[in-house]
C-alpha cells in the first residue's frame, strides 16, 4: 500500500489531469508602493489605532522615557516584562520592578507582571496594524501576549501607509504578529467587544522623529 | 430600430399586459417591434432546476426566432430571461449543442437586452414620454440587478415619469424568495424571505410596487394579495407605457 | 490506489459516515423546524444585519476592492492549478524549518494521526484554535473517544462546546445564540463562574478569559487549524480575534496544525492581498485583532514541536470538477454566509453540514458527494437557494457560487433516475420546442379560469404547488395570450395608435 502522502499527492494529479485549466496569470492592479508624508502617515494610523480602542500617545525620541513612564504609572503597572534587546533608556522614566525575559521563563510566571514594553518591527496606518517578529526589542511571542498591558514603542518611520508596504517589510522565516487593537471578539450577536485572552490595553507610543 | 420582442413564457401565457407594454412604448418611441412566432421559453427554468439537456431545443429554438440579423436589438421584459439568454444559453450549448449552435447563441446573445438595459443604454432615452400619477415603489428583481447589473437603469425611467410618486423599498436588494422552483422546493424559506418583502412594501404605503419581472412581480403580488394589502403590483413597462391620454387601469392585481 | 503514469481516476469522496459532512435530513425538512424558532430568527437577523452594514462600510473604503478581488481569485486559481508543486514546496519548506508534515487521505486519518502525536507527548488534554478542518473531520469527538480532552479556547466555539451543541457559523459558530442564552450557558456549564455573571458581552468575554487562561498556561498540546500556508517559506498564518489563537499557538511546547490542501498560497507576497480581503469580509474590520505567523520552529521562542497535517477528504475529488473546484478558493471568510437572504433565515444547522450557507450547498456536495446513499441530504443543499447572487457579489475571492449551484443541480438530475419532476420537465421541453403545440397549451391553460375564485385569483393549488399556494394567491390567466393579440386586430390597431401617439412628441428625448 502506498503512503498517504504519495496517494494524494497522485489524486491530485489525477484531478488535475481529469480537469485541466489554462494557466493564471495573477493581476496585481491593486494599490502598492503607496508613500504618504509623515503628517498624514501619523494621523491615518493615530485615528485606526483609535478606531480599535488602542490608545495612542504620540511623543519626540527623546520624550520616549518619560512617556513609556506615565504610561506604566498610569495604569499601575508595578511588575512589568522586557525583551532582552529592549533599549534601556525607554525605560529610564519608570520606578517599579523590571523583569527582563528569556528563553526559560515558564509562560505561567509571564501571568505575573501587569505589563509588557517592546518596540515593533513594522507598522499599516491604514489598518492601524504593529508588526512583531520577534527581533531583541519585541522577544518571544508569549511576552507580549500573556501580561494584561502592552505597551508598544512605534517609529513613524517604520510605518507604511498600507498593507502591502507593511508585508514587503517582513522577514518570512521570523515568527511574526500582526496587532490591530486590543484582544477582541465578534462571537456574541456579531458585535465588536474589547478584552478576551489577549492584552485587554495596547498603548501605542508613536516616536514622531524617530 | 427594428427591435425583436420576446414575449418569455410567462409573459406570454400569464402576464400579456406587460408585453403589451412594452410593444407598444417602444412603438410609441419610433421604433419597429417584431415578433417572431417561433419563440417560445428560453429554458431558464429547466436549466435553473438542474436539466441542461433538455432545454437545448428551447435554446435553438431562440438563436433561430431572433438570429435574422435584420433584428438590431432583442429586448424582453424580464431580468431573468435576460440573464439566462445572456449566462446561461452559452453554457447549455458549449456543453450539448453544435458549434454552430453555440456561434448562434453568443450572436444572439450580444445583442440581447432587458427592457430598461434597451431603453438607457442601447435607445439613450429616459424620460419616455410617461404619465403615471401614483405612489410607486421599485423592487430591483435579483437577476436585473446581480446579474445583468442595470443598477439605477429602472429608478432613472421612473423618475422621468410624469405624476410619479416615486418611494424607496426599505431593504429593497433582498430576494423576494421567488427563484423560480425554489419557491416550491423550499416553500416554507421562501414564504419567510417573502414575508419580509411585503413587510417592506406595505410599509412605504405605495399603491404599486413595480419590478422589471413578471415572475417576482407574480410572486410579490400573490403574497400581497392573499394578506389583502391595497399595494398592487405592476410592470415597470406598464408605468413607462401609460400616458395621460393612455392611461393604465388599476384596478386589477395582474402585472 | 491512485496512479498517473495510466489513466487519471476520479479520486473519491470523503468517505461515507465519517466527519461532519452530512445532515440526517434534507434541508427543506431541516429549515422547516429552524424556520419556526422565533428567537433564532431575531438573533440570526440582528446579527447578520449588524455585520452586513459593517462589511460594506469597510469594503466600500477601499478603492481598489475589486483589483484586490481579481487578485485574490487569481492567487486561488493559480494555487490550485500548481497544487502537487505548492503542496511538495510546502512541505520541504516546513521540514527544513524543524516540522514534520503528515498527510491524511481523509477525516478518519487525520484523526489518528493528531491522536497519536497528543498521545506522544504523555498529555491526555489538547487546547484548540478555532479550524474548519478539524470540525469537518469530527477532531474532538474522536479524541474523546480515545480519551483525550479537547478544550475550546475561542469564545464561539467554547459557547457550543459548552452546551453541547453544533456550531451554526463558518466565522461566528454561535450565532444562532443571543447574549442571554449564552450567560445562562455559562451559569450552568463554567465551573466556579461568578452567579451574578449579567448578560453584558464584555463580561461574558471576561468570564470566559478567567475560565480558559489557566488551560493555555499548562496544556503541553495545542491543536490549530490555518488559514494559509505559504509554499515558498513553509509559513503558516491564523487569522483570529481573541488571543486565544496566539495563546495556543505560542504557549504549548507542541503545536499540531492540521490544514486542508487547498490552504496553500504560492508566496508570502500574497498574504498583502489575503490580509485586505479576509477581515474585511469577514468580521467587517479594516484588520483583524490577531494574525499569527510562523514557519517551522523557532528556538526559544514557541512551540518546540511542530507538525502540519495535509488534508484531502474529499478536496481532491472537487478539484477534478472544472466548474466545481472554484469553491476550493474559499477562504472562510462567511461573507456569503451573511448576505444570504436562505441562511439568514434558517440558520446553519439546516445545512447539517461543517460548512453551511452558500458556500456550504456548493462545498459540502462536492466534499461528501450528493449521493453516497438512497436520498442523500446533500442532494438537496444545490437547491437551498434563490439563486439571487448576494452571495457572489460578496465573495472577496469572486467564486461564482449561484452558477456552482446551478451545475450542481445539473451533477444532481444526472444522477438520479426518472424522477416526477424530470418527466414533467421533459415534458415542458417537448411542447415549448414547437410553438404550435405551445400555442395549444397556452390555450389549455386558460382554462384555469374556471378554478378561480370571484376576485380573478387562485387561492389553492395541488401538489406540489401547494407550497406555493400556502401563502400566495395566482393570478387566473388572462383570456388572451400576447401572441393572439399581437396578430389581432385590435393589437394592431393599438400599435399603430401608439406609433402616433401625442407623447410621442418627447420620443426619442436623450439622456441628460
Amino acid at each position: 500500500m502506498s503512503s498517504a502522502r504519495d496517494t494524494v499527492l497522485g489524486r491530485i494529479r489525477d484531478a488535475l489531469a481529469l480537469a485541466p485549466t489554462p494557466p493564471v496569470v495573477v493581476p496585481r492592479a491593486y494599490r502598492t508602493g503607496r508613500a504618504l508624508p509623515d503628517d498624514e502617515r501619523l494621523a491615518l494610523f493615530t485615528e485606526r489605532l483609535l478606531d480599535y480602542k488602542a490608545r495612542v500617545h504620540p511623543c519626540t525620541a527623546d520624550r520616549t522615557a518619560e512617556v513609556v513612564g506615565e504610561v506604566l504609572r498610569e495604569h499601575g503597572a508595578r511588575r512589568i516584562g522586557v525583551p532582552a534587546g529592549l533599549d534601556a533608556r525607554w525605560l529610564a522614566g519608570y520606578e517599579g520592578e523590571v523583569r527582563q525575559d528569556h528563553a526559560d521563563v515558564p509562560p505561567a510566571r509571564l501571568d505575573a507582571l501587569d505589563a509588557v514594553v517592546t518596540g515593533s518591527a513594522a507598522a499599516c496606518a491604514e489598518t492601524g496594524t504593529i508588526f512583531l517578529d520577534g527581533s531583541p526589542d519585541q522577544g518571544r511571542r508569549a511576552l507580549s501576549l500573556v501580561p494584561d498591558l502592552h505597551v508598544c514603542v512605534v517609529d513613524l518611520s517604520t510605518v507604511e501607509a498600507g498593507v502591502p508596504e507593511a508585508v514587503a517589510r517582513l522577514v518570512p522565516e521570523r515568527p511574526t504578529t500582526l496587532i490591530s487593537g486590543p484582544s477582541a471578539t465578534s462571537d456574541i450577536e456579531l458585535e465588536r467587544v474589547e478584552g478576551v485572552h489577549g492584552p485587554r490595553t495596547l498603548v501605542v507610543v508613536i516616536r514622531t522623529d524617530a | 430600430m427594428r427591435i425583436g420582442l420576446f414575449a418569455t413564457c410567462l409573459g406570454d401565457t400569464l402576464f400579456p399586459d406587460a408585453v403589451k407594454a412594452t410593444a407598444i412604448l417602444l412603438t410609441r418611441l419610433g421604433h419597429e417591434v417584431v415578433f417572431p412566432p417561433g419563440q417560445t421559453c428560453c429554458g431558464q427554468m429547466h436549466i435553473n432546476t438542474g436539466y441542461q439537456r433538455e432545454p437545448v431545443p428551447l435554446v435553438r429554438n431562440f438563436a433561430d426566432a431572433f438570429g435574422d440579423a435584420s433584428i438590431e436589438a432583442v429586448v424582453m421584459p424580464s431580468g431573468s430571461c435576460a440573464g439566462s439568454v445572456r449566462h446561461q444559453h452559452p453554457i447549455v450549448a458549449e456543453r450539448y449543442g453544435e458549434p454552430a449552435l453555440r456561434a448562434g447563441v453568443d450572436a444572439v446573445a450580444a445583442k440581447t437586452y432587458e427592457l430598461s438595459e434597451l431603453l438607457v443604454d442601447v435607445l439613450g432615452v429616459t424620460r419616455v414620454g410617461a404619465y403615471f400619477p401614483h405612489r410607486v415603489t421599485y423592487h430591483p428583481t435579483c437577476h436585473s440587478l446581480r446579474m445583468l447589473r442595470v443598477g439605477d437603469k429602472p429608478l432613472r425611467l421612473l423618475r422621468e415619469v410624469e405624476g410619479i410618486d416615486l418611494v424607496e423599498l426599505p431593504g429593497a436588494d433582498s430576494c423576494c424568495g421567488f427563484g423560480g422552483t425554489f419557491a416550491l422546493k423550499n416553500a416554507e424559506t421562501s414564504t419567510a424571505m417573502l414575508h419580509d418583502k411585503s413587510d417592506n412594501i406595505t410599509a412605504t404605503g405605495a399603491d404599486v410596487c413595480t419590478a422589471g419581472d413578471s415572475s417576482c412581480l407574480m410572486h410579490i403580488g400573490g403574497g400581497l394579495s392573499r394578506i389583502r394589502s391595497r399595494t398592487r403590483t405592476l410592470h415597470l413597462a406598464r408605468i413607462l407605457a401609460a400616458t395621460r391620454t393612455t392611461p393604465d387601469v388599476l384596478t386589477e392585481a395582474s402585472v | 490506489m491512485s496512479t498517473f503514469l495510466g489513466m487519471p481516476a476520479p479520486p473519491p469522496r470523503s468517505p461515507y459516515g465519517t466527519g461532519n459532512l452530512r445532515g440526517d435530513r434534507a434541508f427543506p425538512r431541516a429549515a422547516r423546524d429552524e424556520l419556526g424558532n422565533d428567537q433564532l430568527r431575531r438573533n440570526l437577523g440582528r446579527a447578520t444585519g449588524t455585520i452586513r452594514a459593517k462589511r460594506l462600510n469597510v469594503t466600500g473604503e477601499l478603492p481598489d476592492w475589486e483589483a484586490l478581488r481579481d487578485a485574490g481569485s487569481a492567487i486561488k486559481t493559480d494555487a490550485m492549478n500548481r497544487l502537487p508543486e505548492l503542496l511538495e514546496q510546502l512541505e520541504r519548506r516546513v521540514t527544513e524549518r524543524g516540522g514534520t508534515v503528515h498527510w491524511a487521505r481523509d477525516a478518519a486519518e487525520a484523526n489518528t494521526i493528531v491522536a497519536r502525536l497528543v498521545r506522544a507527548t504523555g498529555s491526555d488534554e489538547v487546547i484548540k484554535v478555532k479550524s474548519m478542518a478539524t470540525q469537518e473531520t469530527g477532531l474532538n469527538e474522536y479524541l474523546e473517544s480515545v480519551g483525550i480532552t479537547p478544550y475550546e479556547t475561542d469564545l464561539a466555539e467554547l459557547i457550543v462546546q459548552l452546551a453541547d451543541d453544533k456550531p451554526s457559523h463558518i466565522l461566528v459558530p454561535a450565532i444562532h445564540r443571543n447574549r442571554d442564552e449564552i450567560r445562562q450557558i455559562f451559569l450552568d456549564r463554567i465551573p466556579g463562574v461568578d452567579p451574578e455573571l449579567d448578560n453584558v458581552p464584555a463580561h461574558l468575554a471576561a468570564a470566559a478569559r478567567s475560565y480558559l487562561r489557566e488551560k493555555f498556561l499548562t496544556t503541553k498540546v495545542a491543536v490549530s487549524g490555518a488559514n494559509f500556508g505559504i509554499a515558498e517559506t513553509g509559513t503558516l498564518a491564523v487569522v483570529e480575534s481573541e488571543g486565544n489563537g496566539r495563546m495556543c499557538l505560542t504557549l504549548p511546547n507542541t503545536l499540531i496544525t492540521v490544514m486542508g490542501i487547498e490552504k496553500v498560497l504560492p508566496r508570502y507576497q500574497d498574504l498583502e492581498v489575503f490580509f485586505q480581503l479576509l477581515p474585511r469580509s469577514s468580521t467587517g474590520e479594516r484588520m483583524n485583532p490577531y494574525t499569527s505567523l510562523w514557519t517551522g520552529v523557532t528556538p526559544g521562542d514557541g512551540p518546540q514541536h511542530f507538525h502540519l497535517v495535509l488534508l484531502d477528504n474529499g478536496r481532491t475529488a472537487a478539484l477534478a470538477d472544472v466548474i466545481g473546484r472554484a469553491a476550493l478558493n474559499c477562504i472562510r471568510c462567511s461573507a456569503c454566509l451573511n448576505v444570504c437572504p436562505v441562511y439568514e433565515r434558517t440558520g446553519g444547522h439546516a445545512y447539517g453540514s461543517t460548512y453551511p450557507g452558500p458556500i456550504g450547498a456548493v462545498l459540502t456536495p462536492q466534499l461528501a458527494g450528493m449521493h453516497a446513499a438512497k436520498d442523500d441530504p446533500n442532494s438537496s443543499l444545490p437547491y437551498a437557494s434563490s439563486l439571487c447572487g448576494a452571495c457572489f457579489d460578496a465573495c472577496p475571492v469572486k467564486i461564482d457560487i449561484p452558477s456552482l449551484l446551478v451545475e450542481l443541480r445539473h451533477q444532481h438530475t444526472e444522477q438520479t433516475g426518472l424522477t416526477p419532476e424530470k418527466l414533467a420537465m421533459k415534458a415542458a421541453a417537448a411542447v415549448m420546442r414547437r410553438p404550435s403545440l405551445y400555442a395549444a397549451a397556452q390555450k389549455a391553460s386558460a382554462l384555469g379560469r374556471v378554478v378561480a375564485g370571484r376576485d380573478g385569483t387562485i387561492s389553492r393549488l395541488p401538489p406540489p404547488l401547494s407550497g406555493w399556494s400556502d401563502s400566495r394567491d395566482t393570478a387566473a390567466p388572462p383570456r388572451e395570450t400576447f401572441r393572439s393579440w399581437f396578430a389581432s386586430e385590435e393589437g394592431r390597431a393599438t400599435l399603430r395608435a401608439a406609433a402616433t401617439d401625442p407623447n410621442s412628441e418627447q420620443k426619442g428625448e436623450e439622456t441628460a
